[in-house]
């Protein structure tokens, strides 16, 4: 299931789970930013875990249960953490905000009231160039207010 | 990435059967953070994966206080971070853990699969040595147990045969006034591959300590263990004079290169700092601090 | 020229108009398009990082199914005679730029383009790279600048030879070199100028070469028609100058040459030079149908530019009472394979801040064999900069003088006299160093053992440039506004807002669209800090038009005179009173719904050209602690003060700032390029190559000045580039204060720190 969606896709045996999200599905919203685990960037939920589909082969994701960002907002509007991200402007060029989404909505479901240490260390597996992260750590904060009401 | 098969094992007999059809080219699969980036860099060649993770065995996280704990192979890092019983009892093995590539990584990442990757700088192996880790492993001519000090016999390569493959991992329940700890040194504060690490154990009788057992990564081709540090300390009390001792013996004991990610002498210093630190707080979790 | 500083649009905080998208994974980047019927190509690059090429054989790449098509350099045209722009700096023969697409007769980088193929799949095509076969000379390669300056260096390009401007040169025409040019900043009279002072130091600094490390790798998918109609898709700094690159070097008419601008993923710089266009182009040529190509982090890093690694010695003097008397610097930058570092960028910026009488900047650009360097935000400066400051710094510990009041006693005012000639117009430098130093953090008492603080100043130009922009006015009262800018950090909403205050409306009411190359005329590039400056002139401009053509409609409309009517900067139109004696005026929605019949929509075009009279000053302060037994640096806090001119978009102008500082942090601690000896970057890749994550920084807090620029209607100025020049010096002053020693070679990596605090063990 891929965003609450029963999905079948053809992939080669050579994809990950990014190539084929990205190439066969065409769900571009995860990125491919260095292709080894490195900068989090193709970061999806899989089975309630966060993984870095490009160290996934789609082979692997058989009868799993995936959510990836374009599966985050829903009919009522976008979640708490896109909401904040676009307030709290945590993102410039973009490219990144994706997987710090993803990375953000898991340790939002895990600890409801991080710490700023515990939000930088969750998030030290995603790179940001461009904003210096402070941004993208108040907009966490944020959200993580709002949603605990 | 070359062109490459995936089968998926059910069960035990299934993955030997694989691995052993498979040659020399077949490669265990478990949380994968290590094989998939080597098969697409093309720096390990990998003609079938053999996903084990359906095995029940290898996902396997209990602890009893008579057989200690239990490790699948492929029992992803998140798992085991988060257990009651690893969080009281083997705190080291969290150490190690839960900072192995960071959060995403460790959705997949599992122990088995970091000790089989057999890197010279493998985040967890010292804390399992320490901690009396035996492998478990399964292969076309029945089972076998090897202490996690012999596995590995250089870079990237191990003591496993032909068409076997480490099922599980096992650590003796903790004896009383006993503790370990594990450390590491990174450029950055995560994410990267370590510079040095190191685990210390020791156990106290009364004053003195009993027992004790350092191992220092990244520092040779494989872990290596310090028996001159424990040396220096079995018998009496844990004392400045001693950690230092102890810390010394592994300066000593290291053999490190230079490279991209460290200098001899920084790596023989900080043999010594990781030592020294993980055996001050190994000790206060022994005095059940 | 501006009316009020009190802004109704300007300095408030919309939500950006693309945000949405990227927030929910609809952007759509370079890598993300998908055409029917697409191949996938990619390029085969030399292991060797000198050599000659004896021999190119495709036939057993062409011979693997779904292999469709490998182009080598015979498949270019001849390149055009003379030189063209490619990115900032000075233009460069077409003949190297067309070489670093696909190398010619030599390699002279590992990772250099050697062919490109294109197949049915992106696993064929990586598959079909290992079946060309390429046969080597090999050659002794140069990896160091001052090695590559010396008498038996291996030379890149024979027929390279150095162009020496400066007043003593003896220009050799016939003595092959790998210094591309020797240029010259000077005034003043060093000897007297050093004789005056009471203390003189003299201190060599090296940096390494730096990756801009975006996240998004290079890209571009590529189309040509049968009727030879290009269309390339791409995330880049700008798709004009690529679309008429493309046309010469292809040897295509610019209006066949459509560029279609996807996001893009950052770019620092390194986006505004041409690598897989060119190549997916030919490809498409070969093959009738479309060829996508993206890089992998691995040639990002092997064969991207990053920027120069540099040699610098300062020598510098200072009196007593901290008057800075004499600044002479050597500089020579590595530029990579081919000519055109960044140098200048370092010998405009080193001495920027401050007002001194006598200085020498000579500055030498190096060709050696590493990949062609790249624009990197503010490009020079940093390892240009970096050195005068941190000798500054040095002196005043020296004389036991605050570095503060120093910076502030010798600061560079209004008109002074700049160093590389001419005048400053209004600056903000010293406004930037007072709050620096009434900051509460400068102010503050840093407590604790092994713990240092550190200050220091940055400079950068902006520039002008051509842009053109339209507009067009709907009947409900919103804008369109049609960009030609690529928007890479947050100048979409910035121009709106310039565009909205101008028409006295909401920035939610103007539509900011970047279009592509058929969509509007030339517009420059994305960098040079110049797009909130050029791109608001333009906004300005077109706000004035149609505040003109709005004044023309409701003067037919009362039946009056043009100058009776009078737009207000709150967007309301008044006229004469009516026969009645009534007010008249209309909203600028309720005059919008009478456009259709007072003569139908307006739309306005302009192209603006500004040289730029505004530069940025900024200035920060660090605080760390030291690890004495790791040799491991923590941030402790970190201050950045920056004159901004007018803050259009203050979220997106401190992001700007924090983003710069994490860059510059990493150019301190823990980036740098690791040649082997035989040229390889042994760590290319995110792992090694070290950028700070989250854990690695604490908040940034800035301090926005506002100086505004006298020849801007609102007074903007380029915020983007200059925050990454202060952290190396403030960084390395901060780290000295609390270990004890000065490390002058960046980065100041944890090993050095120990090889300094334990050089017996």
């Amino acid at each position: 299931m891929i965003n609450g969606e029963e999905t079948e896709f053809l992939a080669d045996s050579r994809d990950s789970l990014l190539d084929a999200l990205r190439e066969r599905i065409g769900l571009t919203g995860a990125k491919e930013g260095c292709n080894n685990g490195n900068c989090g960037a193709c970061a999806v939920i899989m089975d309630g875990r966060l993984v870095n589909s490009c160290c996934v082969l789609a082979a692997e994701v058989e009868n799993c249960d995936i959510t990836t960002i374009e599966g985050v907002a829903t009919q009522d509007g976008l979640h708490p953490l896109q909401q904040a991200f676009l307030e709290e402007a945590a993102l410039q060029c973009g490219i990144c905000t994706p997987g710090f989404i993803m990375s953000s909505k898991a340790l939002l479901e895990q600890n409801p009231d991080p710490s700023e240490h515990d939000i930088r260390f969750w998030l030290s597996g995603n790179l940001c160039r461009c904003t210096g992260y402070d941004k993208i750590i108040r907009a966490v904060q944020s959200a993580a207010t709002k949603m605990r009401g | 990435m070359q062109d490459v098969r995936y089968a998926k094992a059910s069960s035990v007999d299934e993955a030997i059967d694989l691995l052993n059809k498979g040659g020399v080219t077949a490669r265990v699969l478990a949380g994968g953070t290590d094989i998939i980036v080597q098969a697409r860099e093309r720096r390990r060649e990998v003609r079938l994966f053999v996903d084990i993770k359906s095995i029940p065995e290898t996902q396997e996280l209990k602890y009893d206080a008579d057989g200690g704990l239990t490790v699948g192979a492929a029992t992803p890092c998140y798992r085991i971070y988060n257990d009651e019983n690893v969080k009281r009892l083997y705190p080291a093995l969290i150490e190690a853990a839960s900072v192995i590539g960071g959060v995403a990584i460790q959705g997949r990442a599992s122990l088995g699969g970091n000790l089989c990757n057999s890197g010279p700088a493998a985040d967890s192996v010292p804390a399992m040595i320490v901690l009396d880790g035996k492998a478990t492993i399964a292969g076309p001519n029945g089972r076998r147990s090897v202490a996690i000090e012999d596995f590995n016999t250089g870079p990237g390569r191990n003591i496993l045969e032909p068409g076997e493959f480490v099922v599980s991992l096992n650590f003796p329940s903790p004896a009383p006034n006993s503790g370990a700890a594990w450390q590491r040194f990174i450029p950055r504060n995560e994410m990267d591959i370590a510079v040095v690490n190191a685990g210390s154990y020791v156990r106290f009788d009364g004053n003195n300590v009993s027992a004790a057992k350092i191992a220092i990564g990244a520092v040779g081709p494989t872990v290596l263990m310090v028996p001159d540090a424990a040396a220096a300390i079995v018998g009496k009390p844990l004392t400045d004079e001693t950690i230092k001792a102890a810390g010394e013996a592994a300066k000593n004991t290291a053999r490190p290169i230079d490279d991209m990610r460290g200098t001899i002498k920084q790596r023989k210093h900080l043999s010594a700092v990781l030592v020294e630190r993980t055996l001050r707080e190994a000790a206060q979790r022994a005095r059940g601090g | 020229m501006v009316a009020s500083k009190e802004y109704k649009v300007i300095g408030t905080r919309p939500i950006r108009h693309d945000g949405t998208d990227k927030v929910t994974g609809r952007a759509q980047y370079g890598a993300d398009i998908r055409l029917t019927g697409m191949l996938y190509a990619r390029v085969k690059r030399s292991p060797h990082a000198h050599a000659i090429i004896k021999k190119i054989d495709a036939s057993k790449a062409l011979a693997l199914p779904g292999v469709k098509a490998v182009i080598t350099h015979q498949d270019f045209p001849r390149p055009p005679e003379g030189v063209g722009t490619s990115g900032e700096g000075a233009p460069q023969p077409w003949r190297f730029q067309v070489e670093n697409f696909l190398a010619n007769k030599k390699v002279l980088y590992r990772g250099h383009a050697v062919a490109a193929v294109a197949a049915t799949d992106a696993h064929i095509a990586e598959d079909a790279l290992a079946l060309i076969d390429v046969e080597y000379e090999e050659l002794p390669p140069v990896l160091d600048v001052r090695e590559a300056m010396s008498e038996n260096a291996p030379i890149l390009h024979d027929d390279l030879r150095t162009k020496d401007t400066t007043p003593l040169a003896t220009n050799n025409t016939d003595k092959p070199s790998n210094v591309a040019a020797h240029t010259q900043i000077k005034r003043g009279d060093l000897e007297k100028g050093f004789a005056e002072a009471d203390v003189v130091i003299e201190r060599e600094f090296t940096t390494t070469m730096y990756h801009q490390g975006y996240i998004e790798p290079h890209n571009g998918t590529a189309y040509w028609s049968k009727d030879g109609h290009l269309t390339v898709w791409n995330s880049s700094q700008s798709h004009f100058v690529f679309r008429n690159q493309l046309a010469n070097v292809l040897q295509i008419p610019t209006a066949r040459v459509t560029v279609v601008p996807l996001e893009i993923g950052g770019g620092f710089g390194g986006k505004l030079y041409m690598y897989l266009e060119p190549l997916a182009a030919l490809l498409s040529k070969q093959t009738g149908k479309p060829v996508k190509m993206w890089m992998t982090r691995e040639e990002v890093f092997e064969a991207t530019g990053p920027t120069s690694g540099a040699y610098v010695r300062v020598k510098m003097g200072m009196k007593k009472d901290g008057t800075i008397t004499a600044g002479e610097a050597y500089m020579a930058f590595e530029a990579g394979a081919y000519p055109g570092s960044p140098v200048g960028g370092g010998m405009n910026g080193i001495f920027a801040p401050y007002n001194i009488p006598n200085i020498q900047v000579d500055g030498y650009d190096v060709v050696l064999n590493k990949p062609k360097t790249a624009a990197y935000r503010a490009p020079g400066t940093p390892a240009g900069e970096f050195p005068g400051d941190a000798v500054i710094n040095e002196l005043c510990d020296q004389l036991n003088l605050d570095p503060m009041d120093v910076r502030i006693n010798n600061a560079a005012h209004d008109d002074d006299e700049r160093p590389m000639g001419g005048n400053w117009g209004v600056i903000g430098a010293l406004q930037c160093m007072e709050a620096m130093k009434n900051h509460p953090h400068y102010q503050s008492e840093l407590q604790g053992e092994n713990r240092g603080r550190g200050v220091a100043m940055g400079y950068w130009g902006n520039a002008g440039g051509e842009t053109t922009s339209s507009a067009s006015v709907n009947a409900d009262g919103t804008v369109n506004l049609v960009l030609g800018s690529i928007d890479i950090g947050g100048t979409r909403p910035a121009l709106a807002m310039q565009l909205a205050e101008t028409l006295g409306i909401r920035a939610e009411d103007v539509w900011p669209r970047v279009v592509d190359t058929d969509g509007v005329g030339f517009n420059l590039f994305t960098a040079g800090s110049r797009t909130a400056f050029a791109g608001g002139w333009a906004a300005y401009e077109l706000g004035q038009q149609i505040r003109a053509k709005m004044v023309e409609r409701a003067a037919k409309i009362w039946e009056c005179k043009e100058d009776e009517v009078a737009y207000g900067d709150d967007g309301i139109i008044r006229g004469p009173k009516d026969g009645d004696g009534k007010d008249r005026q209309f909203t600028f929605k309720e005059l919008c719904g009478q456009l259709g019949r007072t003569g139908g929509i307006i739309e306005v075009g302009a192209n603006i050209n500004k040289t730029s009279v505004g530069v940025s000053f900024a200035g920060h302060i660090v605080d760390v602690e030291v690890d004495k037994d790791t040799g491991k640096v923590k941030i402790l806090r970190y201050t950045a003060v920056q004159d901004v001119g007018t803050a259009i978009h203050p979220s997106y102008v401190e992001g700007q700032i924090q983003g710069g500082v994490a860059q510059g942090i990493g150019m301190a601690l823990t980036e740098e390029y690791h040649f082997g000896g035989d040229g390889r970057m042994q760590n290319a890749s995110f792992l090694d190559y070290r950028m700070p994550t989250a854990l690695d920084l604490p908040m940034i807090e800035t301090v926005l000045i506002e100086v505004p620029n006298p020849g801007h209607p609102y007074g903007v100025r380029g915020v983007g580039e200059v925050p990454i020049v202060p952290p190396l010096a403030a960084v390395q002053q901060a780290v000295a204060e609390a270990t004890g020693h000065r490390f002058n070679n960046l980065p100041i990596t944890p090993a050095s720190i120990l090889e300094a605090l334990y050089p017996e063990e």
